[in-house]
């Protein structure tokens, strides 16, 4: 009986090659997840007079400097659609990405105690924070839908949300999750070796806004710089904000081929992180 | 044959010196710089066992191999260092081996060390859930156990207050109750009870050998051995990163506390003293006669011959032996009659020691030259605490057919009573 390979529920052996991935532990572990999260609401906003008003507060307040800034003072173009609901848009997606890419960048750092003691699959905190974020952003998404209705009734209102894309939504989110996780988990990955990294990160994240088209519009880029513009939508992020805007404030018409590019760089990266990932995780109490 | 647990198949875990150390790219790259200028590394780590690194490698463990059977309570001995908690780390799969394979059937919950994942700010309650979760079971699993858990932790009615307003005792009964009651295959517990009164250490004794009576395991290591001896039904001793013994619990105590001199002839000049011991006089060199193994039947002699040198003249100095358990109690002491020796000359002494009374087991030796003071007290001249081990052999002839439990009593062996 003892011979018998699946007589035994775990066999520890040397790191082999680059692609053991414990996908079977990380759903055993769900449940952990799943209280990763509640965790993370609960401590989050303990000893804060307005508590979980700031999910709410923070983008409205960072909106309405957008809009004065980009929009009044220095009068970028929004395509002609409310500058508030433009800059809200991918102000709100842009925190969701960041967020999930911040936040799962020092998992290895953060969480070194726990991990030298007990064995889980590392991979719940990283997925734990992509969902706390995710829940973080529908709160945001809805307060964004409340505009958006408020503006597209107005009349001759320049809002028009386009029903189609809109179904788009569900895979928009997995995909700009996937892709703060693919990130996140590349550089925790690499921080457990240079630290160096971590200051990168908030740095390279603030940079990284900047190549998208949160404050501004691609179509800005478009017609300024039109050789530029295949190599500006190779940022996976780009398509993605252009699609949920087109979503939602409405635009004649929209190509997806951008927006297939952006997924097949976000499985890329993803794969990636997780490869990478796991191979960190089976050896990276011996470096940090 | 009873059913197996886990099973270490020549397993082997180096750590790489001066290269894990890199942290950021700057080290890298000084690190290769000192490299190719054919410089000492500046990162290497230093103070490191120096015997134990080939290469900048160090060998934490090498080729252990272990297997373990429901109803084990394994002790795991050894010094610090000895790659104990290297084994524990590759069990609980916190790192993997460099060669070798482990296989484990069931699950495995380690008690490295205690609230590991609690939160400060959570709740008891909260905390019991993500603890458990941490440990691999689902909600209804700890559902079903919260009860119980609540009842063993004593925690009552401050479950629901955040922990961080617990004493660190309530801390480690909430942890130790959520990890025990998970019902691991196997149970790892590793200095788990240095904390908590001395009530509640029993009572985790008493659930950790009820996890190895209901037929799981339990791997426990500790440097209180009495709780091992109180625990434990089989034991393996590990020096340097190798396996050097596995077998009863008593005789890997007993290697724990064991020196490791076996040598019959001593240079007992290197030896380490206390503070100003061995000035005056100065012990040189101890020879054991009448053995070649240190082994003495019950009621036997031991014989040795004790050299040294002495600065100062003392008409009524005394040697004196005292005895300690594989555990480092004292157990009991012996000493010469009072002896003249003068300064500027060498002694030569040819001791006996009569075994009488000692119960089978290994005793530790601490040598000390003094006098006796008016008031009854020692004055020491020269000490040296551990000059080795011997062992006394078990014969259960000599105590009427009874084989001798030094656990149940202790290391004194009477005379028969005599009934009249």
């Amino acid at each position: 009986m003892q011979n018998n390979k699946s007589y035994w529920d775990t066999i520890i052996r040397p790191r082999r090659g680059w692609f053991d991935i414990d996908f079977k532990g990380l759903i055993h572990y769900r449940d952990l997840i799943w209280l990763l999260v509640k965790r993370y609401f609960t401590l989050m906003y303990r000893q804060t007079i307005l508590g979980p008003l700031w999910i709410v507060l923070q983008p409205l307040l960072t909106t309405v400097i957008f809009t004065v800034v980009f929009g009044n003072i220095a009068g970028l173009p929004t395509d002609g659609m409310p500058k508030f609901l433009f800059y809200m848009a991918g102000n709100i997606l842009w925190q969701y990405f960041s967020s999930c890419l911040t936040n799962t960048s020092n998992t290895f750092i953060n969480n070194r105690n726990l991990f030298g003691k007990v064995y889980f699959p590392r991979l719940c905190m990283p997925i734990s924070t992509v969902c706390s974020q995710l829940i973080n952003f529908f709160v945001q998404f809805a307060l964004f839908l409340i505009f958006v209705v408020y503006y597209a009734v107005q009349p001759n209102s320049a809002v028009q949300p386009n029903a189609r894309l809109i179904l788009l939504t569900p895979l928009l989110l997995i995909q700009l999750g996937l892709l703060g996780l693919g990130f996140g988990v590349i550089v925790s990955a690499l921080t457990t070796r240079y630290r160096d990294l971590a200051m990168l990160v908030a740095f390279g994240t603030h940079l990284w806004m900047y190549f998208s088209p949160v404050t501004y519009s691609s179509s800005m880029i478009a017609d300024k710089y039109p050789s530029l513009l295949g190599l500006y939508m190779l940022n996976p992020i780009t398509p993605v904000i252009e699609l949920f805007r087109a979503a939602y404030l409405g635009a004649a018409d929209y190509s997806l081929k951008y927006n297939a590019i952006s997924l097949g760089v976000t499985l890329a990266v993803l794969m990636l992180g997780v490869v990478l990932f796991s191979h960190t995780e089976k050896t990276f109490m011996d470096t940090v | 044959m009873s059913e197996r647990l886990l099973e270490i198949d020549g397993v082997s875990k180096e750590y790489r010196l001066g290269q894990i150390n890199g942290r950021t790219l700057q080290h890298d790259l000084a690190s290769w710089f000192a490299r190719v200028r054919g410089k000492e590394d500046p990162n290497t780590k230093i103070g490191a066992d120096a015997a134990r690194i080939h290469n900048g490698t160090l060998h934490a463990l090498s080729g252990v191999s272990l297997n373990v059977d429901r109803g084990d309570a394994l002790a795991i001995t050894g010094r610090n260092g000895a790659g104990k908690s290297t084994l524990l780390k590759l069990i609980s799969r916190i790192t993997l081996p460099s060669e070798g394979e482990i296989r484990i059937h069931g699950r495995v919950a380690s008690l490295l060390e205690i609230g590991t994942g609690f939160n400060p700010e959570l709740t008891g309650r909260d905390n019991i859930y993500l603890n458990g979760a941490i440990l691999g079971m689902n909600r209804a699993e700890t559902t079903s156990k919260l009860k119980d858990i609540i009842e063993f932790s004593e925690i009552g009615p401050f479950i629901d207050t955040p922990v961080k307003r617990y004493s660190s005792g309530m801390y480690v009964k909430l942890a130790f109750a959520v990890a025990a009651h998970l019902d691991p295959d196997i149970l790892i517990c590793d200095e788990v009870l240095a904390v908590g009164d001395l009530a509640f250490q029993q009572k985790c004794l008493n659930k950790m050998r009820d996890v190895a009576r209901e037929g799981r395991a339990v791997l426990y290591v500790s440097h209180n051995m009495r709780t091992v001896a109180e625990l434990c039904n089989r034991g393996v001793y590990l020096e340097g990163g190798k396996l050097l013994y596995d077998g009863t619990t008593e005789r890997a105590i007993e290697l724990y506390g064991g020196s490791g001199i076996r040598d019959l002839d001593r240079d007992l000049d290197v030896m380490p003293r206390p503070k100003l011991r061995g000035e005056s006089i100065r012990m040189k060199r101890m020879c054991m006669k009448n053995t070649d193994n240190l082994e003495y039947p019950m009621d036997s002699a031991m014989e040795f011959t004790l050299s040294g040198v002495s600065n100062v003249s003392d008409p009524r100095l005394r040697l004196r032996v005292t005895l300690f358990s594989s555990m480092a109690a004292p157990v009991t002491m012996t000493q010469s009659d009072p002896f003249e020796i003068r300064a500027g000359e060498s002694f030569h002494l040819n001791v006996r020691m009569p075994l009488d009374s000692l119960a089978p087991g290994e005793y530790g030796m601490k040598l000390s030259l003094l006098s006796g003071t008016p008031k009854g007290k020692s004055s020491y001249y020269d000490t040296i605490d551990d000059v080795g081990h011997f062992v006394i052999l078990e014969d259960a002839a000599v105590n009427a057919g009874f084989k001798w439990s030094t656990r149940k009593w202790g290391h004194v062996r009477l005379k028969p009573l005599e009934i009249h």
